[in-house]
């Protein structure tokens, strides 16, 4: 039941996570297994040419036969250099279309470039990809990239890797409102209580990397992550109570006291 | 010998020379690597019939970790 759905496939997990940042592939695989997630970014780069080319490789410790593998653009700042990284991601995961679509704006906030961003997607939907898009909160441009054809928005909840939380909650919620297509927050999430925040406000999904990776423990980290994507989902779910500014109402019964 | 640029560094080589031929020679035959030659990808199932000419530029990847 209420299982997400992305370009008509269904995940049980709502958590999605990155691999990079980890000490060795065994750690990477070792949180991945406890987060839960299906869903596993990774990053496409340059082979190191003369170096030992029997290194262990990413896609042996997390194959794509057992999970989804998100091949991003992390690192393009033009939507040429993003297209082209992805056209190349395609061939490497034998034709796989789904991908994560970011083009950053500077390297110091790694915020990201909306109109190249824009122009990327529109190419990349016309050649038959399936785009998840990193973007910024701002809910006219979620709902543009939604229009071209995206099958998910990522807008950030603070800035990547910054472990700074949700920033701006009453954006996310305008997005959500507006969507017709899964909204996952993608960046900016520091614990699991963040990742609750998300799920609570209505997000689909979240995609995080940094929080678990460089937590002291991030195998632990991992599975309160899954927790809190869980925690947050279900009371999302269930409704929450209304808030009362300026009465209490007690829980326990008010008449039977004793002495009275 | 023949220059090829792969991956921003420039090569010699022997030509003739098939992008199948080239995986091979740098350890990568059986490998998840993509290739790009001249800006247009090079599809696996071209790698063995796709000839190298003097001065191609070659971009040849691998997923890494990434968030």
């Amino acid at each position: 039941m209420h299982q997400l759905t992305i370009a008509g496939k269904k995940y049980r997990s709502r958590l999605l996570v990155g691999t990079g940042k980890y000490q060795d592939f065994a750690e990477t695989r070792a949180a991945i297994d406890a987060s839960g997630a299906e869903i596993v970014t990774v990053a496409i780069r340059r082979t190191n040419i003369g170096q030992d080319a029997r290194q262990p490789n990413l896609l042996e410790a997390v194959p794509p036969r057992q999970f989804t593998i998100l091949p991003n653009t992390a690192g393009c700042y033009t939507a040429d250099d993003a297209v082209r990284t992805l056209r190349l991601a395609r061939e490497l995961l034998d034709g796989h279309p789904l991908c994560k679509l970011e083009v950053l704006g500077d390297p110091t906030s790694l915020f990201p470039n909306m109109p190249e961003t824009l122009k990327a997607a529109e190419t990349l939907v016309n050649e038959g990809f399936e785009v998840m898009v990193y973007c910024s909160d701002d809910p006219i441009q979620a709902k543009m990239l939604e229009e071209i054809g995206c099958v998910a928005v990522m807008p950030l909840a603070s800035l990547i890797g910054s472990g700074m939380g949700i920033l701006n909650p009453w954006n996310l919620r305008l997005i959500i409102d507006n969507a017709k297509v899964p909204v996952i927050v993608d960046a900016g999430v520091g614990t699991a209580s963040d990742a609750a925040i998300a799920m609570e406000l209505g997000c689909d999904g979240v995609l995080m990397n940094t929080a678990i990776a460089h937590a002291k423990d991030p195998v632990l980290m991992a599975s309160a992550m899954k927790k809190g994507v869980e925690a947050g989902r279900e009371a999302f779910l269930a409704g929450r109570m209304p808030r009362k500014l300026y009465s209490a109402d007690p829980s326990s019964p008010t008449s039977g006291l004793i002495g009275s | 010998m023949s220059e090829l640029k792969i991956n921003g560094n420039i090569r010699q080589f022997t030509l003739p020379l098939s992008v199948a031929d080239l995986v091979e020679q740098l350890g990568y035959a059986g490998k998840r690597i993509a290739v790009e030659r001249n800006g247009e990808i090079v599809p696996k199932s071209q790698h063995a019939v796709t000839q190298l000419a003097e001065g191609d530029c070659l971009e040849v990847v691998v997923a890494v970790g990434g968030g």
